[in-house]
C-alpha cells in the first residue's frame, strides 16, 4: 500500500490502483454521510479533485494520488457512506484507477514513511 | 484529502472560556471561532452529539457568548419607574416590546440599524427580583459582541452602565432529559417556564439559569461565575444521560430548529421580515412608527419583499451548503443557500437560504447547484424538526 500527504492511500493489483482515504484521514472526517465518485470512463490527473467525501459539518475533496482512467467506483459506499468509517482502508475503499504513468506510484510513501508523516503533524 | 477542520493551531491571539482545559482532557477537536479556541467535537463525534442531545441531554460550553448586564446608574428604588427607564434605553435599538416584558421573562429581540437591517439578534431579560428592576439581563452573538456592547453603551450614555459577564461560564444543558438532570443539582428549576429565568443555588454558587436554548429542545442556559465553571461542568458529565457536544452538533441541531445565525443567514442587509423573523417584531411599536427603519419594516410587514427564508429538504445528492445558488425548476437563479448540511435527524441534506415570496410556499420545488449539479430541493416550513420548549399550562404566553 502506498500513501500519499493528503492521506489517500493505494494499493496496486496489475495496473489497476484501488484508492481510498486513510484511516487517519477517516478519524479527522468524524461521521461521514455523503460520498460522490467519478463515473466510470473518467481521466483523472494525479492531485486533481477524483471524490468528495461529507461529514455533517463540512465536505472535503479527495484527491487522484495517481493518473489515469476510473474504471470502477464502490457503488456500496455510495449507498452507505457510514461503510467508509468502518473499513476505511479495506471495503470502504472508493475508486479504482487503470494506472497511466506508473512512475507515479515511485513518489508515494509507504506505510513506514506514512506513518512517520503523520507523526510529524 | 482536503482538511474536513480549519485547524489553525491556538495562536496567541485566541482567548479561551474557563472550560477550555476540561474540553482538551476531554479529547475535544478545538478551532477557532469568533476569536476563541472551541471545541467542534469531542470523540463520540458531531453525528451521535446531535443524536444524542435529541434523545437525552447534551452539555455546550457557549461560553464565548456575549453576556451582560445594563444597569441604571441612579435607579430610584420604584421597580415600574425603574425598569421602564432602563428599557427606555435599550428599546429603540430594538425590534421588541421590552417596557412589556414580564418579571423573570426573557425575550428574543433584533438588534437593528437604521436601515431596519439586522445587527445581531440576541435576549434581552428582564429580573424577577423587585430590587433590580433598573436592570437588563443581555445576552449577544460571540461574533457581534464588542460592535453589540459598543452600540449598546453609546445608546445608555450617562444613565445606565453596561457591566460585561463574559469572564463568566454560561453553559447549555439541552434535551429532552436536561430538566429532570438539573433539578438533580437545583430543585425547581424544572417549574421555570420557556423563556423565564431566575437567579439558582448550583453547588453553592450562585447561577443565573434561564430556560432557553439554542437546539430546539427543552433546556437550559446557566451562567455561573468562573471559578465554579468547572465542578459544574464536570459534576453534570458524571450524569449517564449527559454528554459534552461541541459546535459542530451546536450548528446541525440549530439548522435542524430552523434557527438562524447572524452573519450567515441574517445580517445588515438583512431586515426581519426578510429574515422571517416577524414575531420578533413588536407590532404596536412598528405601528407607532418608533422602531428604526420603520419606513422600510412597516412596507415589508405589509407583504412588499423581495426576498424571504425559507427552509429547503434537499431531494437528491449532497448536501447543500452555505453559498450555493437556488435556482427554479426551469434553471433561474432565485436566491442563495445561507446555512446548509446533512440533517441527523432526518438522515437528509436540509437547508435554509432566501427566496422571493412567491416561491417561498411549503412544497415549492426548486433546484440548489452543488459542485455545478442542479439537485432538486422543496420549500418546507420551518422547523426542520418539531421544537419541544417547556410551555406550562400557567405561564404567560409571548409573542
Amino acid at each position: 500500500m502506498r500513501f500519499t500527504k493528503d492521506h489517500e492511500w493505494l494499493e496496486m493489483e496489475g495496473d489497476v490502483a484501488t484508492v481510498g482515504v486513510t484511516a487517519y484521514a477517516a478519524e479527522q472526517l468524524g461521521d461521514v454521510v455523503f460520498v460522490e465518485l467519478p463515473e466510470p470512463g473518467a481521466t483523472l490527473k494525479a492531485g486533481a479533485e477524483m471524490a468528495v467525501v461529507e461529514s455533517v459539518k463540512a465536505a472535503s475533496d479527495v484527491y487522484a494520488p495517481v493518473s489515469g482512467e476510473v474504471v470502477g467506483s464502490n457503488g456500496g459506499i455510495a449507498n452507505n457512506p457510514q461503510g467508509l468509517n468502518d473499513a476505511p482502508e479495506g471495503s470502504g475503499w472508493l475508486v479504482k484507477i487503470r494506472v497511466a504513468n506508473p512512475a507515479e506510484i515511485e513518489g508515494l510513501m509507504d506505510r513506514d514513511a506514512y506513518e512517520a508523516y503523520l507523526r510529524s503533524l | 484529502m482536503s482538511d474536513p477542520v480549519s485547524t489553525q493551531g491556538i495562536s496567541e491571539s485566541l482567548l479561551i472560556t474557563p472550560l477550555h482545559g476540561a474540553h482538551v482532557a476531554r479529547g475535544a477537536r478545538m478551532t477557532a471561532f469568533a476569536g476563541y479556541d472551541m471545541p467542534v467535537s469531542y470523540p463520540l463525534g458531531v453525528l451521535k452529539e446531535h443524536l444524542w442531545t435529541r434523545a437525552h441531554a447534551g452539555l455546550f460550553d457557549v461560553s464565548h457568548m456575549g453576556p451582560a448586564f445594563l444597569r441604571l446608574t441612579s435607579p430610584t428604588g420604584e421597580p415600574a419607574a425603574d425598569h421602564a427607564a432602563v428599557s427606555a434605553l435599550i428599546e429603540p435599538l430594538l425590534t421588541g416590546d421590552i417596557a412589556g416584558l414580564a418579571p423573570g421573562r426573557l425575550r428574543y429581540t433584533l438588534l437593528l440599524n437604521a436601515e431596519g437591517g439586522i445587527i445581531d439578534d440576541l435576549m434581552i431579560g428582564r429580573p424577577v427580583e423587585p430590587e433590580r428592576q433598573g436592570e437588563l439581563y443581555v445576552v449577544v452573538n460571540a461574533a457581534n459582541k464588542a460592535s453589540d456592547f459598543a452600540v449598546v453603551a453609546a445608546a445608555a450614555g450617562q444613565a445606565a452602565q453596561l457591566d460585561r459577564a463574559d469572564d463568566r461560564a454560561l453553559i447549555a444543558l439541552q434535551g429532552p432529559e436536561a430538566a429532570a438532570v438539573l433539578a438533580g443539582l437545583a430543585p425547581g428549576v424544572e417549574g421555570l417556564g420557556f423563556m423565564s429565568f431566575a437567579e439558582v443555588a448550583l453547588m453553592g454558587a450562585k447561577a443565573l439559569v434561564s430556560r432557553s436554548g439554542y437546539t430546539g429542545e427543552d433546556g437550559f442556559e446557566i451562567l455561573i461565575e468562573a471559578s465554579a465553571a468547572v465542578g459544574l461542568w464536570e459534576t453534570l458529565l458524571t450524569d449517564r444521560r449527559v454528554e459534552a457536544i461541541g459546535l459542530g452538533a451546536r450548528d446541525s441541531l440549530r439548522l435542524e430548529a430552523g434557527l438562524p445565525l447572524h452573519g450567515h443567514d441574517i445580517d445588515e442587509t438583512t431586515s426581519p421580515f426578510e429574515g422571517a423573523l416577524a414575531f420578533a417584531v413588536s407590532k404596536k411599536r412598528l405601528k407607532a412608527g418608533r422602531m428604526r427603519g420603520s419606513d422600510r419594516l412597516a412596507t415589508e410587514a405589509g407583504g412588499s419583499l423581495s426576498r424571504v427564508r425559507v427552509g429547503l429538504k434537499v431531494l437528491e445528492g449532497a448536501p447543500a451548503r452555505e453559498g450555493a445558488l437556488i435556482a427554479t425548476i426551469e434553471g433561474r437563479t432565485v436566491g442563495v443557500v445561507t446555512s446548509g448540511g446533512f440533517s441527523p435527524s432526518l438522515s437528509a441534506p436540509i437547508a435554509m437560504g432566501f427566496v422571493p415570496p412567491g416561491l417561498a410556499t411549503p412544497g415549492t420545488r426548486l433546484q440548489v447547484a452543488v459542485r455545478g449539479r442542479a439537485q432538486v430541493a422543496e420549500v418546507t416550513s420551518l422547523p426542520f424538526v418539531s421544537q419541544r420548549y417547556y410551555r406550562p399550562s400557567s405561564a404567560p404566553t409571548e409573542v
